[in-house]
């Protein structure tokens, strides 16, 4: 009985994962029965969702990479069945009492349907079990704020004591305002645990998305032993704008752009939306073989 | 306003000195030029009550400087006359010997950092470096540093590991430089690498918030296991324009994020992040420096040998614990 219980549970963590999948690719509702349109940001094309989800959210006429939601993202590279998420319940707090903050969390959580700006989770990708974090930049601008910066320590905590590989998918507009010195401390939290973790032999993936800026850049981001970003993602430390106002010039296209960090050196690969789940599937492999523990 | 004050202890400091040096003129005797505009005065004795009664209301003014805002505070912090990283390292320390350069490409100005003696021991030494002067301001990019220079801290703070010294950092830098170059040259990362090996740190690391301490710029250097702050000193995720700039798209509205951002010393001892406030004299640490370090001084000690007495192993997970309960 005890068994029936446990499969079944699985079965319905699965069910309520691939409903989540689906409501982030905005594929939910049939599409005769409540049509959603999404326009490029970039080019303008006009298409339902389920076209859209189609080419994963990248524009096949112009190629734009369009944020994609969390557990959108997981159902991609996750083998079925094997998703768990971590601490579902940590929950944003208003240290600072900040004016107006707890209402603007709760519209971005009846927005979204998350609690926090990152999913964590366990499961599988190609057999091997690994931990995932996902940031989203539809919560908050992804930003890093206590529950953030909790839930990735305590996912990578996790990973240290399981010994598994860890993958974090980066995007966000960087530490979290209304929690002030709070969302800075984040950095340097996830940062030591990130640091734990290396120094027990772990292999941390750190994948940039569009965008990754300010102190989510200056800390777990930039730390990964192997560093992958999809194409055309804002990279950086400081913004565009606030470079161009200090030194009062133009800056170059592309600048701050996936493929020029790969040209400076601090990118090992950009790979397409389409390779995402070969990619680390290979890359897990090659840290498989050879008797070690990940 | 703190500004107001200062302003006014300042041209009452100018009265009192002229008018000690009217009455030093008188006694010596000199004949003073008759001014009509001001009449020179024609007792010592009226001058001296005038000296008294300034110095009262000087008083009064100091006095007022006790109840202080975010936003005073925050003025106090940048104040062009607070100690600099130099003057701290001339009054605390001894043999000071600069080590510059990351050893990769360039030697950056905007962080001070070298060995030297506290009462005797061997230490690091790294700091934000904004100098006193307009020129000074300019040649170290006013305390902006770019990412050799958090690689020069580190390449400091590994040597130190290595030689068993403690660390001591000062923090006071408005963020760390946005340019085209530190973007091009990986400040993320520079700033990722210091806060994930400062953690793992079996040295003691002490920080000195002594100016303004903002965003990841200021904390690259403030991973530490016990920290300092002086009394009107400020650390926050954002300097308070760009905060007002982000949040209200109007960076004017600086003195309003200033009251919102929870950034002053106190604030900061309340929220567990900082283990001691350092007393500044009245009125601001640009008063007395003599007076700032020397409680500085006192504490820094203090906390150094009860840091000393603990194992390698034991000050890396102390220094975890501390930042890993911030938000949990
Ligand atoms: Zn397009």
């Amino acid at each position: 009985m005890k068994n029936v219980g446990k499969l079944f549970a699985a079965g319905s963590n699965e069910r309520v994962f691939r409903l989540k999948a689906r409501r982030d690719a905005g594929t939910d509702t049939p599409v005769w029965q409540a049509p959603q349109f999404m326009t490029c940001k970039k080019c303008e094309r006009r298409a339902t969702r389920q076209v859209w989800a189609k080419s994963l959210y990248v524009c096949p006429n112009c190629g734009y990479y369009h944020p994609i939601g969390g557990y959108y993202r997981l159902s991609m590279v996750l083998d079925h069945g094997t998703f768990r998420e971590l601490d579902p319940d940590v929950e944003a707090n208003d240290r600072l009492n900040f004016p107006g903050y707890p209402e603007k969390l709760e519209a971005a959580q009846r927005k979204t349907g998350l609690k926090e700006a990152v999913v964590t989770a366990t499961g599988k990708i190609a057999g091997v079990p690994v931990v995932v974090a996902v940031l989203d930049s539809r919560f908050f601008m992804g930003s890093m704020g206590t529950a953030v910066g909790e839930k990735i320590t305590r996912a990578v905590e996790f990973a240290t004591a399981k010994h598994l590989p860890l993958i974090i998918f980066s995007a966000s507009g960087g530490a979290r305002m209304q929690e002030g010195i709070f969302s800075l401390m984040q950095m340097a939290k996830t940062s030591a645990a990130i640091q734990r973790f290396s120094q027990k032999g772990g292999l941390y993936i750190s994948y940039l998305t569009h965008p990754t800026t300010g102190g989510v850049t200056a800390s777990f981001a930039s730390l990964g032993d192997i560093t992958l970003a999809e194409p055309g993602a804002l990279i950086g430390f400081a913004g565009p704008r606030v470079i161009e106002q200090t030194i009062g010039e133009k800056l170059p296209k592309g600048f701050q752009r996936s493929e020029y960090l790969l040209e400076h050196g601090f990118v090992d690969a950009v790979v397409p939306r389409s390779e995402m789940r070969k990619t680390l599937a290979q890359i897990l492999q090659l840290h498989t073989e050879g008797g070690k523990r990940n | 306003m703190i500004k107001e004050t200062l302003q006014q202890i300042d041209a009452i400091d100018a009265e009192i000195e002229a008018l000690h040096n009217a009455v030093a003129q008188q006694e010596d005797g000199d004949i003073l030029p008759d001014d009509a505009f001001n009449p020179a005065p024609d007792s010592v004795s009226e001058n001296e009550a005038k000296i008294t009664e300034l110095t009262n209301r000087r008083a009064a003014l100091v006095e007022g400087c006790a109840d202080l805002t975010a936003e005073d505070r925050v003025f106090l912090a940048r104040h062009p006359k607070r100690p600099r990283i130099d003057e701290y390292i001339d009054a605390l320390f001894t043999d000071f010997f600069e080590q510059r350069g990351d050893r990769q490409c360039r030697e950056d100005e905007a962080i001070l950092g070298g060995i030297a003696r506290y009462k005797g021991v061997p230490v690091t030494v790294i700091g934000h470096r904004k100098g006193s002067t307009l020129e000074e301001n300019l040649r170290f990019n006013f305390g902006m540093p770019g990412p050799e220079g958090y690689r020069k801290a580190l390449r400091l703070m590994k040597q130190a590991e290595k030689f068993h010294r403690p660390i001591i950092t000062f923090i006071d830098t408005p963020g760390a430089y946005p340019g085209k170059e530190a973007e091009e040259r990986g400040q993320g990362e520079a700033i990722a690498r210091n806060l994930a090996e400062m953690s793992a740190l079996t040295v003691p690391v002490i920080s000195v918030v002594t100016g303004e301490g903002s965003s990841g710029g200021a904390l690259g250097l403030g991973v530490a296991n016990h920290i300092l702050m002086l009394e009107n000193a400020v650390y926050s995720v954002l300097s308070p324009e760009g905060f007002a700039s982000i949040l209200w798209k109007d960076s004017s509205r600086s003195g309003e994020a200033c009251e919102m951002m929870k950034l002053t010393a106190q604030d900061l001892y309340q929220g567990g992040i900082v283990e001691e406030i350092i007393p500044e004299p009245l009125g601001g640490a640009q008063a007395d420096h003599q007076k700032l370090f020397a409680c500085l001084d006192t504490a820094l000690e203090k906390h150094l040998v009860q840091l000393c007495r603990m194992s390698p192993r034991a000050l890396a997970e102390q220094r975890y614990k501390k930042f890993r309960q911030i938000g949990r």
